[in-house]
């Protein structure tokens, strides 16, 4: 491959092509030729570098890391003259390069004890050494020489690992129910299948450190005496899916995965499944009967998938970031593992952090750190200095707690009584601008549209759920509405079939317990407390404000707004769609909105 | 990569990976800066990039950078060539002619020895 001195990259944004970014790199390249540097400076395109309708069109140039920023194809040949020939930053188009951070994955907090999250980063997932050279598959040798498939459930036992997926059954109990079960056949499954919006633990983990995943299922393998096993990962996460392959091809080769593991008798061999999307795969059964090639719809339980699971096989079903954790445990000791938590729940658990905190991302604490910590130390508090309203954990099934719960230590147990679950480790922050009522209404709009259908409470239960929170939004809520939220919450949650419909009403059911003044006000008062519901707001300008300088008549999409030069104007809400243009626009704060 | 037969294969490829992983971090960014100000290209800095260049390509160098700066203010000494290399001082040379800067490489870069006759001392 030819050596390049420098590398240019030219931002691709959709807007930056609109500003130019096309004749920009053209330029650059006759010019780079013009001047025999094409040999030596290679222009290549990058998706996206700056913020591209301020800065855009802009370049990166390598190895230096300078930023230039909105350029003109007539700029390029001052610019290639002065970087490339002198070698000077050429001032006037420079911007003041920004750190090159993961947005994603920041580094550790002060009250952060990463785990599952340390080699992130740090190793290279596509090189299975890299792994190794950090005591990857140490754990796995100590198991297959030194230990018996039983010791190693006591170990797990020991430890009070629990399902990470976010039920917080302990997994070393699950593993025994699966040695346990009568067959000769037995399958390992993770769980990859991770669907709750915002949340991205579990693909950091298989992009950025595939063979932890890999080696704590070879474990549990081992440990339950399964042949074969499957990682259910979503279609929509390509990146992981082929880091994934390319760590079991790697394993296979040396002898980590397929016939006689490291020389023993123990043999088990590993494949990636993907899925189609589908939010309700991630509960197990309906997960097993996808993987199975059928419709991804959930059955009853019992019988439990460790004594009927995959081919009707007993089958132990665990989280990405739980058999991220067995390695960890094997090699460190349960002592250490129950170090960090609470009494009933060890170890540590990441969240993905989102929403209306300042710093929004990955994070990793020790199970019983309180909500607290969480948003104001690690999260950096409310943006914009607003205040905290609530905190909704563990994903679209889980529950909004309000700021009383801010010192409640996060665990399976406090969540779960609070009247939230721990999930899968969603956790979103919503401040005060935020309608309770209309939150609710956002989460059941995905889970009726998740909803799989195969049975009657959770297809046709949460389909009317969602009728009454948008009538509610609407304005034409009915004081009959609250108690019949209750009755149909209480009937989902006890008839529906899986996890998904029993845990849909939560969002409604939690709001309604701390929030109830704001359906009252919008069902009594027709008035969102929030100003968020477009049906109960109306738009005003006040008379003292206002100086007619006519920008917000001139923007108002539907020419809603009237009046003279220099003169107070007025909003006919009659007209008014309230998109809230208008005060976006107004530079005199004269838009109030009620 | 062999196959793995017992805890002491696993243990030996840690052992390399673990020395790749050393290596990695230490021959991490050689850098070589060119003075490219008007008296340097006037020298003739230009040519001695392009023999750097060359080298670096003929030999297929990985991990290092080639950097130009301006005028680094050593009158009569153009072209100047700074190597930097991790973890050690930098060193200054002058009148780096495209010779002497395939010396450079070859002594410097990839022997670590200092061409003691274009060295501006400091």
């Amino acid at each position: 491959m030819a050596f390049y001195r420098s590398t240019v990259l030219v931002s691709m944004d959709p807007v930056c092509v609109e500003k130019g970014a096309l004749e920009v790199k053209e330029r650059l390249i006759q010019e780079l030729d013009r001047l025999n540097l094409s040999e030596e400076v290679q222009v290549l395109e990058s998706p996206h570098i700056g913020d591209p309708s301020k800065e855009g069109p802009d370049i990166l140039v390598y190895p230096e890391g300078s930023h230039y920023i909105a350029l003109t194809k007539e700029s390029v040949p001052l610019l290639v003259m002065e970087h490339f020939i002198k070698g000077r930053e050429l001032k006037q188009y420079a911007s003041k390069m920004r750190d090159i951070i993961d947005e994603e994955l920041s580094e550790p907090k002060e009250k952060e004890i990463r785990i599952i999250l340390q080699n992130i980063g740090k190793i290279d997932p596509r090189n299975i050494e890299d792994y190794i050279a950090l005591d990857g598959y140490m754990a796995l040798g100590k198991v297959l020489t030194e230990m018996t498939p039983e010791q190693v459930i006591q170990v797990i036992l020991d430890s009070k690992l629990r399902g990470r997926g976010g039920a917080g059954f302990p997994t070393g109990l699950k593993w025994k129910f699966a040695r346990q079960a009568a067959g000769t056949r037995k399958y390992l499954v993770c769980n990859a299948d991770e669907g709750d919006p915002g949340a991205f633990m579990n693909r950091k983990v298989l992009e950025g450190d595939p063979h932890s995943v890999i080696e704590g299922m070879i474990i549990g393998a081992y440990a339950v005496g399964a042949s074969q096993g499957y990682i259910y990962c979503r279609a929509e996460y390509p990146i992981a899916v082929s880091t994934l392959r390319i760590a079991i091809d790697q394993a296979r080769e040396i002898g980590l995965l397929g016939e006689h593991i490291m020389g023993t008798d123990f043999s088990f061999d590993l494949e990636v499944r993907m899925g189609a999307g589908a939010f309700v795969c991630g509960e197990e059964t309906a997960l097993i009967s996808s993987i199975e090639g059928s419709r991804g719809e959930p059955r009853v339980r019992p019988p439990f998938p460790a004594n009927k699971g995959l081919w009707a096989s007993p089958t132990n079903i665990n989280n990405v970031e739980t058999y991220a954790n067995v390695p960890r445990i094997i090699n460190q000791g349960v002592e250490w593992y129950a170090s960090m938590g609470t009494e009933k729940s060890k170890g540590t658990k990441t969240f993905a952090l989102a929403g209306d905190v300042s710093h929004t991302g990955l994070i990793e604490v020790p199970l019983g750190t309180t909500l607290r910590d969480i948003i104001y130390d690690i999260g950096g508090g409310i943006k914009n200095n607003k205040e905290f309203k609530a905190v909704q954990t563990g994903g679209p099934m889980g529950g909004c707690l309000p700021k009383e719960y801010l010192d409640l230590p996060v665990d399976y147990e406090t969540l779960g009584n609070a009247g939230s679950i721990m999930g899968s480790g969603g956790m979103i922050v919503m401040d005060e601008e935020t309608c309770m009522v209309d939150i609710a209404r956002f989460f059941m709009e995905f889970t009726q549209d998740e909803s799989c259908g195969k049975c009657v409470p959770c297809r046709v239960g949460t389909r009317r759920i969602l009728e009454i929170l948008e009538r509610i939004c609407d304005g034409k809520g009915r004081p009959e509405d609250i108690p019949m939220l209750r009755n149909l919450c209480d009937e989902i949650i006890q008839d529906s079939l899986c996890g998904l419909g029993q845990g849909a009403p939560n969002p409604v059911v939690s709001t309604m317990k701390h929030f109830m003044d704001e359906y009252e006000a919008h069902i009594f008062e027709k008035r969102c407390p929030a100003k968020v519901c477009r049906s109960l707001i109306t738009y005003h300008i006040m008379d003292g404000e206002c100086t007619g300088c006519t920008v917000c008549a001139r923007n108002c999409p539907v020419n809603a707004i009237t009046g003279e030069r220099k003169m107070t104007h007025v909003i006919d809400t009659g007209i008014c769609i309230r998109c809230g243009i208008c005060a976006q626009v107004c530079a005199y704060h004269a838009i109030e909105v009620n | 990569m062999p196959t793995i037969k017992s805890i002491e294969d696993l243990k030996r490829i840690r052992e390399e990976a673990q020395k790749i992983r050393e290596m990695r971090d230490q021959t991490d960014k050689v850098q070589i800066v060119v003075g490219m100000g008007t008296v340097g290209i006037a020298a003739g800095a230009r040519e001695t990039l392009k023999a750097i260049l060359g080298f670096i390509e003929k030999n297929h160098l990985a991990d290092v950078i080639l950097r130009q700066t301006g005028n680094m203010g050593l009158e009569g000494q153009d072209p100047v060539v700074q190597v930097f290399l991790p973890n050690q001082e930098k060193v200054t040379y002058g009148k780096v002619t495209p010779a002497v800067a395939l010396k450079i490489m070859e002594e410097h870069i990839v022997k670590g020895n200092v061409v003691l006759e274009n060295k501006i001392e400091a």
